[in-house]
């Protein structure tokens, strides 16, 4: 069986490439037995969603604090 | 950024072209944009540039944007294109800065025990809150504490793939890598990431 260093590399190839169904497979498996890599499997796409929200939400945390200080605003 | 700019009886919409006129909202801005260019560049005078040329850019088409997070968001989509058009350019130039095999130089973070498999404490625990349930300013000035945390070959890439959202054949050519060099980079930077962001956020939520 795949140790969890070789599972989260092929977990982290899946969001640049299309994984074989035996390497699909290979991840099932060990994530079956493995808690640290099931949630290393969600976290390594929140991590895409946090970095794509990134500058976004530094718009919006600056419009947040005007707000804030300006009371509520009437418009979104 | 956490300070009020706007005295209480100023107008909350102000037009975008006010906005660029505030000294506060604009020097703001342009540190974060900096910020974001140097890391991406890896170089101060060509970042500055980038920066300089999306903020024109911005002005001469201001008047569509009332509000100052879509400005924001809009300049940063700019900036983001200078980015590109800088990175895809330098690859026909001579690569006296390529970082080919730095991945084998950059030690992996020591998650893992001699047999490959996590330590106890670096083990990742679930996340308790949805990333998409994240709304709190502070988070993201701990996001950005780890990613200049990460070495530098790392947290570019891991920026052009998750931010910029260049494919990985864009940014093995752009900074001439191999494409396996580039996952190992990438797998690199998401264990240090998400290990930070564990560390020094969903492990406070949790615990409180």
């Amino acid at each position: 069986m795949m140790n969890c260093e070789q599972a989260t590399r092929l977990m982290s190839d899946g969001r640049e490439r299309d994984l074989t169904i035996r390497e699909r497979a290979a991840i099932k498996m060990h994530n079956l037995l493995c808690v640290g890599c099931r949630n290393f499997n969600v976290q390594v796409h929140d991590l895409g969603r946090i970095a794509r929200r990134y500058a976004k939400e530094q718009g919006e945390e600056t419009t947040n604090s005007i707000r804030d200080s300006t009371g509520p605003s009437s418009k979104e | 950024m956490g300070e009020s700019v706007l005295p209480g009886e100023a107008p909350v919409e102000q037009s975008a072209a006010s906005h660029l006129t505030d000294p506060v909202f604009l020097d703001d801005l342009r540190r974060q944009m900096l910020k974001f260019a140097v890391l991406q560049l890896d170089n101060e005078v060509q970042a500055e540039d980038a920066v300089q040329e999306a903020l024109i850019g911005a002005l001469k088409n201001v008047a569509s944007f009332e509000r100052k997070a879509a400005l924001k968001t809009w300049v940063f989509a700019i900036l983001k294109h200078k980015i590109t058009d800088l990175l895809r350019y330098r690859q026909r130039w001579v690569d006296v800065e390529k970082p080919s095999d730095s991945a084998d130089d950059e030690t992996l973070p020591s998650v893992f025990d001699t047999r490959g498999f996590w330590h106890q404490e670096d083990r990742p625990n679930r996340w308790a809150q949805p990333v998409e349930a994240i709304d709190d300013a502070h988070f993201w000035r701990v996001f950005e504490v780890c990613l200049e945390d990460l070495p530098p070959a790392q947290g570019r890439v891991f920026m052009m793939r998750e931010f910029i959202e260049l494919d990985s054949d864009e940014i093995c050519q752009s900074i001439d890598i191999s494409a396996s060099n580039l996952h190992v980079l990438l797998h690199r930077a998401r264990l240090r990431l998400r290990r930070c962001l564990e560390e020094h956020w969903f492990c406070e939520e949790a615990a409180s």
